[in-house]
């Protein structure tokens, strides 16, 4: 990989390990305190596999109070400090320092209550993504943003994130489903922002920590907004000759005035990869595959399931099938789902970028994506969460040929260029973190970020939390990493990727 | 001064308001202010006393020439616009492309003095406040997609974008959205717009029992049938004659039983609301309450009234905003029932009340009540005799010790609507 720039190394801070070390003992259990090598290992990298770095020690407190004690004492010591939920951030968000203990939420791993009259759960941010479906299931309700990683994933950490998932289009991402935190600043304050309510009064300090990555507080409690089951859910598997008749046919639904709750494309090259891999019965002369869901009442999905195949006809569809039931649906996704794992099985390496273009430049992306895989003679396939233009292409690479690696790099950079200048993101859901950090002068320009960093700073005086992510080191649009997965060393290869 | 000079002097400081019409404008306009450290009123149409504390402000900044679409993308889903267009122009494009903003947008002005002011855009953002789909589809911020503006110091800065899907940095269309113009001047906004349903029809369910409201309430909440609003309007006290009451404000053919109502709206096409209807009736017993049932041409007048406050159209007197945990719908709507003039909005989560002249102890003591009962207060008008202090805040000191370090991130010299949320900031 390209070197990548991190914080000065705070030689003084390092020389104090063991004094520091003893120190943190005083704040939670001694066994809470990780700072031999083989301990920490684990904790050396998250998602973004190919970068690693052991921190000075790992602490995993046990409790508010613990946070905010540690918070106080490392912010009056100038220590720096990384919050990490499950691991599995894919921009290198809780990638370790040299000099700075890694704080893990770990522990925090208990459901605090459940709220049915209030429609709400209050959890501590250990606790997974699909752990808080489970716990409200019985009952009919969900948390509706769903991650492919909700296996694992902690709703810290996706608050951290403000993660989505395949339902965002019709239910939001996190930001928009959660109704309060509880929140441990840099320097010990405990805040407890929003709560059981709809909006809060004064600044929308919610809004803010959503998405903030872990810079901006740590997050020890979060309340959730929990929903109704739909009652009926079905699912169109459609393939299309041309990616111009894919792209406008998610165009044409979407104008229609039609919202699915998820609505998912992949390329030939990925139909191809799955077919092999699971066996899906995808169409084999579809250049674009379609899967589109919708949920709401069984006669409205009935009808709008009509709509969406109408549709997918005037846009010169070339095979169409509709669920019937829960296991055919089940089935159309089958295929999306091992959309990863196939990747890995066709080439030496991949790397999964996450870039998001207006709905109506997916056709141009995809050309584009295509030329430039010639142009650098890589192959790469391509996930879409079409409904909402969020893309996820796949460049497929051997990591032991550095020529090919500083190629792969120079194609990713290119592909999320192309996004900012189609009027998309950056990210549209896997963060900035480490990865695309550089990258951020695409998007602002300087006086843009400085107002950000000023809002770092007034939170957190001396940039210790969570130090060298989001915001641009070097300040010049250097291009560095993807997601870099090599020889089946991807972490969490049991999760469904999407 | 000649009006000639005014007119030559709108970029220099000499007026009283200064109207920049383009972004690099008030860009400069803002350098100019905060190297003297002037404080400024931001206002959007300007033309109307404001909620809040009385701002003692030696400018104003109008944002009334910096108005019109920037661009509209249909099949995109979203419109960008100038901040001080006004929300009627917004609607009407969408209108015509049968498109609309799915939070609901309130006319304040009938509260303020009877008559029609969505005001702008800009405005509206910088209150957050939400309509009567709230519960279903989120608030004016769920809908803000980017924004730019100038903060204190006078730089142009910017967040977000155009698509839905974007963690590029923090979120600051959140963050400005309820700012009440405290942290940037906005210049420029891009909203989320929705397709707008088929039809629509409401369910009248007539009831004064407060028991049954909240349980109604919590039903509709429950339900996986899409209600995307519900409301309750009570009978008002007794004790005084009202000008606007509920029997004057909602007259409608098919609302024709005496007494307290609950009243929810169904939309989608005919057929799922037929269907939603029927397992609604199921779900909520309603074989058990009289009821009727409003179609389109009725149901969309009703919560035009019941969105722009009507009925406390023009009043003269204190009107709150209190914002509460769904089941805490009952207690408070038995503290204040029979009591004051209130209705409930959001399936049971909003409730405006109004308390006359003079009441300082009352609002106190309403104030203590929603404080007990983790729910938040805003007082959106105050009486003329209304001595507006501080305390009315429920908002705790360490969030207003963040709040004031955010401001200083913004607005270090404090010359935006210095002390309009809260005297700090
Ligand atoms: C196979 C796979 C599939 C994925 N699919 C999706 C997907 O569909 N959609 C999507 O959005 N993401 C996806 N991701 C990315 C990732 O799962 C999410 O970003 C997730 O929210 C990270 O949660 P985590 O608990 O693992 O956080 P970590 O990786 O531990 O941390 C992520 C960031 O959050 C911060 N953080 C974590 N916890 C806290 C806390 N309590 N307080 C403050 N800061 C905190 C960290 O400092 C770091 O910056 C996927 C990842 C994998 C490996
Ligand atoms: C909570 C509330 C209380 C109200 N109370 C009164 C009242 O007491 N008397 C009355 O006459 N009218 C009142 N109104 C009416 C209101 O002013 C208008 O109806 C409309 O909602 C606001 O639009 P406007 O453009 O006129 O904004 P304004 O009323 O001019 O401003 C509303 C708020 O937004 C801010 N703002 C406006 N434009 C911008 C911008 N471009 N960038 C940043 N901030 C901006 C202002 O500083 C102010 O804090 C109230 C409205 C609201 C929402």
């Amino acid at each position: 990989m390209t070197e990548l720039a991190l914080p000065q190394i705070d030689r003084t801070t390092v020389s104090k390990k063991s004094l520091i070390v003893s120190q943190l003992k005083k704040f939670t259990n001694e066994e809470n305190v990780l700072s031999e090598n083989e301990e920490i290992k684990p904790y050396e990298t998250d998602g973004l596999a190919a970068y690693k770095q052991t921190p000075l020690a790992v602490v995993l407190p046990e409790n508010t109070k613990e946070v905010s004690e540690i918070l106080k004492f490392c912010n009056e010591e100038n220590i720096k400090v990384i919050p990490r939920g499950a691991g599995t951030g894919l921009s290198g968000g809780a990638l370790p320092l040299q000099d700075a203990i890694l704080l893990g939420l770990g522990k925090f791993n208990k459901i605090l209550e459940i709220d049915f009259d209030n429609k709400c759960v209050v959890t501590q941010p250990g606790v997974t993504n699909l752990g808080i479906t489970h716990a409200v299931q019985h009952k009919g309700y969900y948390y509706a943003p769903d991650p492919s990683s909700q296996l694992a994933c902690s709703i810290g950490g996706n608050v951290a994130e403000n993660s989505g998932g395949v339902h965002s289009l019709k239910y939001g991402t996190t930001t928009n489903n959660i109704l309060g935190v509880e929140m441990v600043m840099m320097d010990g304050t405990i805040t407890r922002i929003g709560g059981k309510t709809l909006d809060q009064e004064g600044y929308d300090l919610l809004g803010l920590v959503c998405g903030s990555e872990g810079l901006l507080g740590v997050i020890t409690e979060v309340t959730v907004k929990i929903l109704r089951k739909p009652q009926s859910v079905r699912a169109a598997l459609i393939g299309f000759p041309t990616v111009e008749d894919g792209g406008n046919c998610v165009s044409d639904i979407i104008s229609s005035g039609i919202v699915p709750a998820g609505m998912e494309m992949m390329d030939k090259a990925l139909i191809d990869a799955t077919d092999k891999f699971s066996k899906a019965g995808y169409p084999k002369d579809a250049e674009v595959l379609m899967i589109v869901e919708l949920d709401g009442t069984k006669s409205e999905v009935d009808g709008l399931l009509n709509k969406v195949s109408e549709i997918a006809k005037q846009n010169n569809s070339n095979s169409m099938k509709l669920s019937n039931n829960e296991k055919e649906r089940l089935a159309f996704w089958s295929g999306r789902k091992a959309a990863f794992p196939a990747c890995g099985a066709m080439a030496p390496d991949y790397y999964c970028m996450d870039g998001s273009i207006p709905r109506g430049k997916l056709s141009l992306i995809l050309k584009e994506i295509n030329q430039l895989s010639k142009k650098y003679n890589l192959a790469v396939a391509n996930a879409f969460h079409a409904g909402d233009g969020n893309l996820h292409p796949l460049i497929m690479f051997d990591g032991s040929d550095k020529e090919q690696l500083r190629k792969t790099e120079e194609f990713g950079a290119e592909i999320l260029k192309a996004c900012v200048k189609h009027g998309g993101a950056l990210t549209g859901e896997h963060g900035v973190g480490i990865e695309k950090r550089e990258l951020m002068c695409e998007a602002f320009n300087n006086d843009d970020i400085q107002q950000q960093l000023n809002i770092k700073k007034s939170l957190d005086e001396k940039n210790l939390l969570n130090p060298g992510k989001v915001y641009p080191i070097l300040r010049k649009c250097a291009e560095e990493g993807r997601v870099h997965v090599h020889r089946g060393e991807e972490k969490f290869p049991d999760l469904p990727r999407f | 001064m000649s009006t000639e000079e005014k007119k030559n002097s709108q970029i220099s400081l000499d007026s009283e308001t200064l109207s920049p019409s383009t972004e690099k404008e008030v860009s400069e306009i803002v350098r100019e202010i905060y190297s003297k450290k002037l404080p400024i009123e931001i206002t959007g149409t300007g033309t109307k006393k404001v909620f809040g504390y009385n701002l003692q402000t030696a400018k104003k900044l109008s944002l009334s020439q910096l108005s019109g679409i920037i661009d509209y993308q249909k099949e995109e889903l979203y419109i960008k616009v100038k901040a001080g267009t006004p929300i009627e122009d917004i609607e009407k494009i969408l209108e015509e492309n049968n498109q609309e903003l799915a939070f609901e947008p309130i006319d304040f002005g009938y509260m303020i003095n009877g008559q029609t002011n969505k005001g702008t855009i800009g405005g509206y953002v910088a209150c957050n406040f939400a309509g009567s789909r709230r519960f279903k589809v989120g608030s004016v911020r769920d809908h803000i997609l980017g924004f730019k503006g100038v903060n204190g110091k006078g730089d142009i800065i910017k967040s977000g974008g155009t698509v839905v899907k974007n963690v590029t940095g923090y979120d600051l269309s959140k963050l400005i959205s309820g700012s009440f113009g405290t942290l940037v001047v906005l210049t420029e906004i891009t909203l989320k717009v929705s397709p707008k349903k088929q039809s629509q029809i409401t369910v009248i369910v007539y009831s004064d029992e407060i028991k049954k409201i909240s349980n109604l309430f919590d039903k509709i909440l429950s339900s996986s049938n899409e209600v995307s609003a519900a409301t309750f309007i009570p009978e008002e006290p007794a004790y005084k004659n009202y000008e606007h009451t509920k029997n004057k404000i909602f007259k409608f053919n098919d609302l024709d039983q005496e007494g307290s109502f609950l009243a929810f709206r169904i939309e989608g096409d005919r057929r799922s609301i037929d269907e939603r209807l029927k397992e609604l009736k199921i779900e909520l017993d309603l074989s058990n309450f009289k009821s009727s049932i409003l179609d389109v041409h009725q149901s969309v007048p009703f919560w035009k009234k019941v969105n722009n406050l009507e009925l406390f159209s023009g009043t003269k007197n204190n009107i709150l905003r209190a914002v509460m945990p769904p089941a805490k719908c009952e207690t408070f709507s038995k503290f204040l029932n029979k009591n004051y003039k209130y209705y409930i909005d959001w399936c049971g989560s909003l409730f405006w009340i109004e308390v006359l002249d003079k009441d300082d102890e009352k609002i106190n003591k309403i104030k203590n009540f929603i404080l007990e009962n983790s729910g938040y207060l805003t007082i959106l008008k105050k009486s003329e005799n209304f001595d507006f202090q501080d305390t009315l805040f429920t908002i705790d000191s360490t969030r207003l010790m963040i709040s004031k370090k955010i401001k200083d991130s913004f607005d270090p010299k404090k010359i935006f609507n210095p002390g309009r949320m809260y005297r700090e900031l």
